[in-house]
């Protein structure tokens, strides 16, 4: 279907970014590897920029959190070129504590609302977002829900208390 | 704590007016709320705010099974929720590497056009609806009723519809239901075409459509637009035909696409793309003569929930029956990305698996909530009542924004 090989496409990333290019693997066929948030934009501006690849449709940012690893936070961008009707998948793994990663806003506007839902629920700073705050949790909320550590009920809730039940 | 227009922006003396368009208005159609700043009836700039209804589905969907996710992607995108259900499935497929037999897959792609022509249904009688023409809307309106119909004959329930189970289907269509589509194909292209001479030559509805709200396609592509909205700017980006999954690959039909990307050109690619998905539910129809009667799901006892009465008397089935509720299948421990043509768009499902009882992490790639964000930019300098039409037109789903 897709015009241009996983491998084709993988050898130009090492090509152009050398061993930053890590844990290249093909889950169902769509190239996935992980980078590091130094070169995120860069590889991002590559993919959308080369006159052969034409990444040019950002399809989704989103998170992931893996709490047991030492950088926990993940940032999973999905990229597409329409033209060569080829996927790839990349993550960037940040620390826990404030993680912070460059916008791609700057290179597609679609991926204004697509950060901030993921600063809403991972907590994800991505630097020089135009608008960086909360999309649909209410602007007073002082977690981000997504993660690991929250529990799918709302801890503050004290009408389901043990006592309420006779226990 | 915010920087909410509303709360800093008290300047008695400023020359334009805020207006809150919704959270519930009429006009609307769902909860959208809309700070705008009007110059007289132009809008100079405005804000979307969204999260009215959002409902945690990702946070939810990492404490349920499996097969208990399919009734929350019911109350995503509602207008055409069979779609929701299947890419779901057939993500959960693609990870356990299940092949659906072809019957399956086409029932499956008979229930899908049928609600893609119902989405479609919601939003072009809507648009006619908001442009003053209220004669059309009633008039197709029951169309969707009969698509109800329908999937009450497959599945028993209309709006939610939880309809299949990964795997296939519950049980076979009966007769009845093959009745009630063909009862469909006949009737609806008669109404269709009512329905496009009242509007699609109207000279009212013209004025008020074309050239309105016109969209580029680079900007359409910088703002990851997808389905009418992407192919109504020119760009013949359908998942269909570019990832065929279900087998469309089987089947012969056209791509509509547009020109301008005004709220014209998106009303008529929603238009032809009825057309072509009666075209794609009589080919599916045909094809089905061809294949053994009576497959519905696929042999798959491991992950296919049986029958009660086999679970009650037979032991292997009961196993099954046990292992499946309880979530102690085997599961790869593995990423799939899955993307379905929804009714509005590219809607994707990105599910990490751990191999444990419910997905490690699912997301959703919702179009409503991608396509929405465009519509505060491309309303500055639109009339307010243009801008209303505009909204009707993008086809968001308030369900599906928030998830």
């Amino acid at each position: 279907m897709s015009r241009i090989s996983n491998q084709v496409l993988l050898q130009k990333l090492s090509d152009r970014f050398g061993d930053q290019i890590t844990i290249p693997s093909e889950p169902f066929g769509l190239l996935t590897f992980e980078t590091n948030k130094e070169i995120i934009h860069d590889v991002l501006t590559f993919l959308r920029d080369d006159s052969e690849l034409k990444f040019n449709y950002l399809t989704d940012i989103t998170g992931v959190h893996f709490p047991e690893k030492d950088l926990s936070i993940g940032v999973v961008y999905h990229v597409h070129s329409l033209t060569n009707n080829l996927r790839v998948r990349i993550k960037v793994f940040l620390e826990a504590q404030n993680p912070q990663i460059p916008t791609a806003t700057t290179l597609w506007k679609g991926a204004n609302w697509m950060e901030r839902e993921t600063y809403d629920f991972f907590g994800i700073t991505f630097t020089g977002h135009p608008d960086l705050r909360r999309i649909l949790n209410v602007d007073d909320m002082t977690v981000f829900p997504m993660r690991k550590e929250y529990p799918l009920e709302d801890p503050n809730r004290v009408d389901k208390k043990d006592y309420f039940f006779g226990r | 704590m915010s920087n909410h227009p509303i709360y800093i922006d008290n300047d008695p003396q400023k020359a334009t007016t805020t207006l809150n368009l919704g959270p519930t208005h009429p006009a609307t159609h769902g909860v959208f709320q809309n700070i705008l700043e009007m110059d007289g009836e132009r809008i100079v700039s405005g804000v979307s705010t969204i999260g009215y209804i959002h409902r945690a589905f990702e946070k939810i969907a990492e404490h349920r099974p499996f097969y208990q996710i399919t009734p929350l992607t019911d109350r995503m995108n509602y207008c055409s929720s069979p779609i929701n259900n299947m890419g779901w499935h057939m993500t959960v497929e693609k990870l356990l590497g299940i092949k659906m037999p072809k019957r399956v897959d086409y029932l499956r792609i008979i229930v899908m056009e049928l609600s893609r022509i119902s989405d479609h249904i919601i939003c072009n009688t809507i648009i006619g609806q908001d442009t003053g023409a209220t004669t059309p809307f009633l008039y197709l309106f029951q169309y969707r009723e009969h698509i109800y119909e329908i999937y009450e004959e497959i599945c028993g329930a209309r709006l939610t519809t939880n309809i299949g189970r990964i795997g296939g289907f519950e049980r076979d269509f009966n007769d009845i239901a093959f009745a009630k589509i063909r009862k469909f194909l006949k009737e609806f292209p008669v109404a269709l075409a009512e329905f496009e001479k009242l509007l699609t030559r109207n000279r009212i509805f013209i004025d008020r459509t074309a050239n309105v709200a016109c969209v580029t396609p680079e900007d359409a592509l910088s703002y990851s637009w997808s389905g009418v909205l992407l192919r109504a700017t020119g760009v013949d980006y359908d998942v269909r035909v570019n990832e065929p999954y279900s087998s469309y690959e089987d089947f012969d039909f056209e791509i509509p696409v547009g020109t301008k990307g005004d709220i014209y050109d998106r009303f008529n690619v929603r238009n032809g793309e009825m057309w072509q998905s009666m075209r794609i539910i009589e080919q599916a129809l045909s094809k089905l003569e061809n294949e053994p009667k009576g497959v519905f799901h696929a042999d798959v006892p491991e992950f296919y929930l049986p029958p009660k009465e086999q679970v009650y008397n037979n032991m292997e089935a009961l196993i099954y029956h046990f292992k499946i509720v309880m979530g102690e299948i085997d599961t790869p421990k593995t990423e799939v990305y899955h993307c379905v043509e929804g009714g509005n768009g590219e809607l994707g499902f990105y599910l990490i698996n751990d191999g444990g009882r419910t997905p490690y992490r699912l997301h959703f790639r919702r179009p409503s909530f991608i396509n929405y964000q465009m519509y505060a930019p491309m309303s500055r300098g639109m009339l307010l009542s243009d801008a209303i039409i505009n909204m009707s037109s993008l086809n968001i789903i308030a369900g599906e924004l928030d998830a």
